[in-house]
């Protein structure tokens, strides 16, 4: 992420009151924005990333967060800015469906990561670990620490993408319905991978134990 | 509620230590009984872990959120259900939102009525959603005054002086 890119992008949005909380030099903690249309999820997510030290804004639904981060499509001409910095914020999906087609068209649209609800400490944890190494790797190309300190982590509900597309456009085979056995998602499975590649395989093995 | 409660401390100032600790082992069975009856699952512990000097209230305020949305929630899959064309898309998303939300704090038995519910839901069947829908219900009281004791229980310990164990693993 170009150190200009990110102060110009700041001002263009600087009249946003969201942002005003978003000065590089003011803390080292990253900010994340969690989307999430439960309440009571809202609640737990917000605890579990402020006591893993981040900084935390939640929002009710994907165009809630759009608003937060200056999206609105009808401040903008009706498009997207395609260059804009924003495109390098990191997004992970969180959902209780363990679908695999889903988790898989999720990171193929770009996410980095998908966590299976309920969310765990270890989860966040893990996710802080992720950011660090990542921020390290293009403090490598930048110096000092605007980088590392406007870094957003946006976690999304993937229930909102559910709203806006089709089943039909899944081109693996429509989802079965969850087992109805009660260690059919036990949280420590996926909450144990340190890498997606290696939760997307655990999932798999979950799935064809169910049938 | 505050009646009780000093009617509570009043006892235990007559037997300070021994009502104490009858209190915290009293606090201790019924939560391990929570969890060895599948009421509560671990995600009640991770709630728990987030809870500190900062955030005291953390467990009661999650939980009494998950209450008041709980009750909304079946409110409207009684309505949805009772309509002459039934939407079932509608339906599956109350009930999706009532199994996320259960899991989040561990209410394992609703989480796993809102599952069974689901597959009815999928095949459009009124009748085994209607009765999945009272069975909801039925774990969802349940649940709620589980815990409902449970917090008053806590209170005790605490008016008595004592404090609540932050992560107790149960004995299974």
């Amino acid at each position: 992420m170009d150190r200009d890119d990110v102060v110009s992008w700041q001002r263009r949005t600087h009249d946003v009151d969201a942002f005003d909380s978003l000065h590089p030099s003011d803390t080292e903690e990253a900010h994340v924005l969690a989307v999430d249309d439960s309440l009571v999820d809202r609640k737990v997510i917000e605890r579990l990333l402020r006591i893993s030290s981040f900084r935390v804004t939640t929002v009710e639904s994907g165009s809630r967060a759009l608003q937060f981060l200056g999206l609105d499509e009808d401040k903008s001409s009706g498009h997207f800015d395609e260059s804009s910095a924003l495109r390098e914020i990191p997004v992970v999906i969180m959902s209780s469906e363990k679908v695999l087609a889903r988790i898989d068209r999720c990171l193929e649209e770009g996410a980095e990561e998908f966590i299976v609800k309920p969310v765990k400490l270890s989860d966040v944890k893990r996710l802080k670990a992720y950011m660090r190494r990542d921020s390290r790797e293009s403090n490598k190309s930048e110096t000092g620490n605007r980088a590392n300190a406007n870094r957003k982590l946006r976690e999304e509900e993937e229930e909102e993408e559910d709203n806006n597309y089709d089943e039909s456009d899944l081109s693996a085979s429509s989802p079965s319905p969850p087992a109805c056995s009660v260690s059919s998602s036990p949280p420590s499975t996926s909450s144990s991978c340190s890498s997606f590649p290696s939760s997307a395989a655990a999932l798999a093995a979950m799935d064809e134990r169910r049938l | 509620m505050r009646a009780s409660l000093e009617g509570e401390k009043q006892q235990t100032d007559q037997s300070m230590d021994g009502g104490l600790m009858q209190m915290q082992r009293r606090l201790a069975e019924y939560r391990n009984a929570l969890f060895k009856e599948g009421i509560l699952d671990s995600q009640y512990l991770q709630l728990q872990e987030l809870q500190d000097e900062s955030n005291p209230d953390f467990v009661v305020e999650v939980v009494s959120l998950f209450f008041t949305d709980s009750e909304k929630l079946l409110n409207d899959l009684s309505r949805d259900l009772a309509q002459q064309n039934v939407d079932f898309k509608r339906v599956d998303a109350h009930v999706h939102q009532l199994k996320g939300s259960s899991s989040s704090i561990g209410a394992e038995k609703v989480k796993n009525a809102c599952i069974v519910f689901r597959n009815f839901c999928q095949e459009k069947n009124i009748p085994g959603c209607l009765r999945c829908l009272q069975q909801i219900k039925q774990e969802f009281l349940l649940v709620k005054s589980k815990l409902e004791t449970l917090f008053k229980l806590e209170q005790q310990v605490v008016a008595a002086g004592g404090s609540i164990p932050t992560v107790q693993q149960p004995i299974l």
